[in-house]
């Protein structure tokens, strides 16, 4: 069978469960400070497809991959800007070997994350980014990538740059995702001043396929963004990739709030808001997926 | 000497070339470069500081009013030095090891340039020995940003390097995933939640 376009998986009315935190996992398994979380894809090909493995255990519909740092202008601080076809293409195909060995009816949601440049500053040009972007693009979808999910982002023009690489260069569906944080005034914004509101709207014209929100400061407040998000995108695919709180340093040892328990009692209030994709950032585990993933099925 | 207005709202509307004008026609007529930056440039900066923390105004319109007040700054730098005027203080501003996010660290290090103090950027993915070098050129604050869960815990690393040899400087923390209750459990010196509190946080520590 055909694996379905999750657009479609989404369109008959199933909440989908996605994959939790990669780089907090990484580093249980061993990444130092200073390493390139984006190189084990080559170094450490068994750890990093473990990763995937153990959401896809948990009961996760679709993974990310080990990406999120992949472009031109991250890999480049470690030497690595010659290697990002390699690179993400490797990492692509240990998410797309793990969904394989799950059933295949399991999607990789490959990562891009924002570049780091600002193009307000006149550091980098329009051209320079949807470059970075079609090159990481592409290689992810050639290492088997079924989506790209542009992630973190806190710019309207990077992101669009971004689906428009993933469009005009790639057959896989688009996600794109904001962090925002919530204001003085109770609203939310990213850090670049973009609304809820102006995000999806900025995205349904850049031809997104799915939109939603990503990382900030625990599931709840996810709630209210995606009921802002849904007001103007009716119709459109909603994901969630939300992190355990913000992480507190107990004993000397940095915890994250949010229990699998706690995360998956909000399920329901994000289903109810909108939410069609429910997965984890920071601090998000396997067991945190497990109890969201049942918490949908009860 | 007044405020001059006009300076202060290109600063604020970031309008880069009509402040290096500005500033050149106040040099021309021998206004004082002290006053210029005292009263009508640093005035500028605070504004938009408060703004920011208020959520009336985003990254990208304090990055425009930085870039702007950067080239007054450059105009005004070589004659403030001649004129004996001294730089309020010495800080040193890095992303930690392992960290490559530069945006908060730039922000912090750009209000931080434009409240009168000389800034050292050391750049991202700093280790001990970076913000050690930095001490030893001079710096008695140093501020350490990190925007990843992942990196923060390097705050601590670097605190107690300091702390253990018994260092006088300041160290101040700051980035996303970082709290005052963090700042407080590594025993920091300072914590602040946005670039424009982190001058306060400066000004108190070396107080």
């Amino acid at each position: 069978m055909a694996k379905q376009k999750i657009v479609d998986a989404v369109k008959s009315g199933k909440v989908l469960i996605s994959d939790g935190a990669w780089g907090t996992f990484l580093q249980k398994k061993g990444l130092k400070p200073g390493e390139c979380p984006e190189l084990w894809a080559v170094d450490r090909p068994a750890d990093v497809k473990a990763i995937a493995q153990a959401y896809f255990a948990a009961g996760a519909d679709m993974v990310e991959s080990d990406t999120f740092g992949g472009t031109s202008f991250k890999l480049e601080h470690f030497g690595l800007k010659d290697r990002v076809a390699e690179i993400n293409k490797a990492a692509a195909k240990l998410s797309a070997e793990a969904a394989a060995e799950a059933g295949g009816t399991k999607w990789v949601i490959a990562s891009v994350g924002p570049t780091g440049k600002m193009l307000v500053t006149e550091e980098v040009t329009e051209e320079e980014l949807y470059d970075a972007f079609k090159t990481q693009v592409v290689a992810l979808a050639k290492g088997g990538a079924d989506a790209i999910c542009i992630e973190t982002m806190s710019d309207v023009e990077e992101a669009a740059l971004a689906v428009k690489a993933v469009k005009e260069n790639t057959s896989c569906e688009a996600i794109v995702t904001f962090t925002f944080e919530r204001t003085v005034n109770g609203d939310y914004r990213t850090m670049m001043g973009v609304s809820p509101e102006q995000a999806a709207e900025a995205m349904l014209e850049a031809g997104a396929d799915i939109i939603g929100t990503n990382c900030g400061n625990g599931i709840e407040r996810m709630i209210e963004i995606v009921k802002v998000m849904r007001k103007v995108a009716p119709k459109t695919p909603i994901l969630v990739h939300a992190n355990a709180g913000l992480p507190k340093n107990v004993n000397g040892v940095d915890t994250f709030p949010e229990t699998p328990e706690m995360m998956a009692a909000q399920v329901h209030g994000l289903v109810a808001a909108g939410a069609n994709i429910i997965g984890g950032c920071c601090g998000t585990t396997p067991a945190h997926i497990k109890a969201m993933k049942e918490a949908v099925t009860a | 000497m007044a405020r001059n207005e006009e300076l202060f709202n290109a600063i604020m509307k970031g309008k880069r070339k009509d402040v290096a004008a500005l500033v050149q026609a106040e040099i021309t007529a021998g206004a004082n470069v002290g006053s210029i930056l005292m009263e009508s440039m640093i005035p500028a900066m605070r504004e938009i500081g408060s703004r920011f923390t208020r959520n009336e105004v985003y990254v990208p319109e304090m990055l425009i009013a930085a870039r702007a007040m950067q080239a007054g700054l450059d105009i005004i730098n070589p004659l403030l030095s001649k004129s004996g005027h001294e730089p309020l203080g010495k800080v040193a501003i890095g992303t930690v090891k392992g960290d490559l996010h530069d945006i908060g660290k730039n922000l912090v290090a750009m209000m931080v340039k434009g409240a009168g103090y000389e800034v050292m950027d050391i750049g991202v993915d700093c280790d001990i020995a970076k913000y050690e070098e930095a001490v030893n050129k001079g710096a008695q604050v140093i501020m350490l940003s990190a925007l990843l869960t992942t990196t923060m815990p390097y705050m601590k690393e670097v605190v107690t390097h300091f702390k253990a040899k018994g260092s006088k400087v300041k160290i101040l923390i700051g980035g996303a995933p970082v709290t005052q209750e963090y700042a407080d459990e590594i025993g920091a010196d300072g914590y602040s939640s946005d670039a424009n509190q982190a001058v306060a946080s400066v000004e108190k520590v070396l107080a």
